[in-house]
């Protein structure tokens, strides 16, 4: 089988949406008449299980694993939810909106296995506001698959029927979280829960929960249409499939490619984004999104997958890589950053509430030329009082990831802030930091 | 009081949850649609029909950038002010806007067409520096071409 990029390969290039008619003529929905004797829930579930299929949503969770603890049989609780995760606010992230406007039945198909999969037989599409473009397209997807009898009716040879609801949210970077996710989706305030216990038993309205990302829903039509042999052949180490990888910064050609699994940052970089932009250098890269930490031209020939990451260096995230030049300030990036979470965090828990605000206030004195030595060992001190396991949630740790990374490796940048009193790339970069 | 289309927007929105509060940000997104913003008034006609406190709705309401619980222009122009939008220019973005409609950011103009805010990355980073009017997204908005971008609106 020749299909080297399952998820976008019927993409249009001008970004106009496939809708039913096109989808069935590739191929879409195939997977939905072989339900019954020869494609049981129970091979769905082992699927996707031997496919090693990793959340695509920045975790990379083994999805198998995942559905493993979801209770099964007669008497499991009901209903219980699917809900795809397309919140997709993490800074430099823009993989799952290129999936849902160029083809959203893909992610409705994937739901519909995974609902069928786990006996789920009801939907959300969480969506963030702002993507306006997707939500009606997902929308006249949904209706066409309604009336078509894909949802909303039992499906030939069972009698396992699936409702999808799309929820559009107002914003709030938190709602990603998938606790939080459910909480804004119940209609309350949109702070994480405590976990255990975890959404896969106790959920949506205390019932038994998938929360999924996009990108992840995705894989699955493919995986159970083409099988395990094929998706492991598809990347290129051990983790299976392929990544929508994408490129943002100053390089020639910024964009997104669906490239094999373990594709290293050299290759995506030099290949795909053309290289660095004329006039600046590469300097560093945040790997997916802005909660991964910093890597620089010593890592550039590891493979971006959810494996070969050594703890110490960072991990893969979303895979839509940032890149730091060298006419940019390291500072003044990661200043960048931390008022995004800051002003992001959702003020649940004390640490990441009084921190983040902090962290940012420093960071700003680096760049005004305020700073001195022991702000330097403040900022360390956070990156401690932040780690994972002092707050409520995953936001305040992602949020040290770069700071931390970007204290190893841009020291002496740090340092210069506060020789010269001020930032080396002021006024220069106010210049110079115009579209390239 | 709730319109009649108001009312069975709201109805066919609460259809997609098993309680009606699930329907707290829907109804609130519809009610500014229609009204622009979501006054005190609009919180409690809300509230009422969702059969929660107003109190309640208030803590969901304010939680979120995208429910304006004060006026705003007749047209919203949100700049991006994230890490890629950053790299490539979001402060002159932003400088530009200031400098054709004496606006600064989280403001008004005084003719009540156009509000300005920041957003969180819009998920067009390939396309930086992003913004988004209403709800069209426009990327690569250099500031000179800012004026004829802005025109269509106002
Ligand atoms: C602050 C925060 C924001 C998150 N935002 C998203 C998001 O926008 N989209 C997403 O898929 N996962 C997001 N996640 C991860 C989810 O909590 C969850 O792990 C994921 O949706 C699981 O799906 P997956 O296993 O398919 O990756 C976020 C996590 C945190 C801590
Ligand atoms: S870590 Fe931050 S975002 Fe997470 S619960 Fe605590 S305050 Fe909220
Ligand atoms: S950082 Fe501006 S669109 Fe992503």
């Amino acid at each position: 089988m020749n299909i080297e990029r399952p998820l976008t390969q019927h993409l249009r290039p001008d970004g106009s949406p496939r809708f039913l008619r096109e989808y069935v003529a590739t191929g879409g929905y195939r997977s939905l008449q072989r339900f019954g004797t020869e494609l049981a829930p129970k091979d769905v579930q082992r699927l996707v299980g031997e496919s090693g299929l990793r959340g695509r949503g920045g975790g990379g969770f083994p999805t198998g694993t995942k559905w493993s603890f979801v209770p099964m049989g007669p008497d499991a609780p009901k209903p219980k939810y699917i809900v795809a995760n397309g919140d997709e606010m993490e800074p430099g992230t823009f993989k799952d909106r290129v999936l849902m406007e160029g083809d959203p039945h893909g992610l409705i198909e994937g739901m519909i296995l995974a609902g069928y999969a786990l006996d789920a037989e009801v939907g959300y599409i969480f969506l963030r506001g702002e993507y306006h473009l997707s939500a009606q397209r997902l929308n006249q997807a949904i209706a066409e698959a309604y009336a078509e009898g894909y949802l909303g009716k039992p499906l030939p040879g069972t009698t396992f029927r699936f409702d999808l609801h799309l929820h559009s949210s107002a914003g709030r970077y938190i709602c990603g979280e998938e606790t939080a996710l459910i909480n804004a989706l119940e209609g309350k305030r949109a702070v994480p829960r405590a976990k255990p216990p975890f959404p896969q038993t106790v959920g949506l309205w205390g019932q038994p929960t998938i929360v999924q990302n996009v990108e992840t829903l995705y894989n699955i039509p493919h995986i159970i249409n083409h099988g395990v042999e094929w998706y492991h052949r598809l990347s290129l180490t051990k983790d299976g499939g392929t990544k929508i990888y994408g490129i943002s910064g100053r390089v020639t050609n910024p964009g997104w490619w669906e490239l094999p699994l373990g594709t290293t940052a050299r290759e995506l970089l030099e290949r795909h984004g053309g290289g660095m932009a004329d006039g600046v250098r590469f300097r560093g890269l945040l790997p997916g999104g802005i909660s991964t930490s910093f890597v620089i031209e010593e890592h550039l020939d590891l493979p971006l997958d959810f494996s070969s990451f050594p703890p110490d260096v960072g991990r893969l995230g979303t895979g839509t890589m940032i890149i730091l030049d060298d006419q940019t300030c390291p500072v003044g990036f990661v200043l960048n950053l931390e008022k995004f979470f800051a002003r992001e965090s959702c003020g649940w828990c004390t640490p990441c509430r009084e921190g983040l605000p902090w962290v940012a206030k420093l960071l700003m004195a680096f760049e005004e030329g305020r700073a001195t030595s022991d702000d330097l060992s403040l900022l360390e001190m956070h990156t401690k009082w932040l780690a994972p396991g002092h707050t409520f949630c995953g936001l305040a740790p992602g949020a040290m990831a770069p700071l931390q990374s970007a204290l190893k490796y841009f020291r002496e940048d740090f340092e210069r802030h506060i020789t010269i009193g001020g930032c080396p790339w002021s006024k220069k970069s106010a210049q110079q930091r115009v579209l390239v | 009081m709730l319109t009649e289309i108001e009312r069975r927007e709201l109805e066919d929105a609460v259809k997609h949850y098993p309680e009606k509060r699930g329907a707290a940000i829907d109804a609130l997104l519809t009610v500014q649609r229609h009204r622009g913003w979501i006054s005190d008034e609009s919180l409690l006609d809300i509230a009422q029909f969702l059969e929660i406190t107003a109190e309640d709705l208030d803590s969901i309401a304010t939680f979120y950038n995208l429910v304006f619980r004060k006026p705003v222009g007749r047209h919203v122009a949100f700049v991006c002010d994230s890490i890629s939008c950053w790299i490539k220019g979001c402060e002159q973005v932003q400088e530009q806007i200031k400098n054709l409609y004496d606006v600064d950011l989280g403001q008004t103009t005084s003719d009540g067409r156009l509000t300005v805010l920041p957003i969180a990355c819009l998920g067009h980073c390939e396309r930086a520096p992003a913004m988004m009017i209403d709800q069209d997204v426009y990327g690569e908005v250099a500031p000179e071409k800012m004026k004829n971008i802005m025109d269509k609106y106002i």
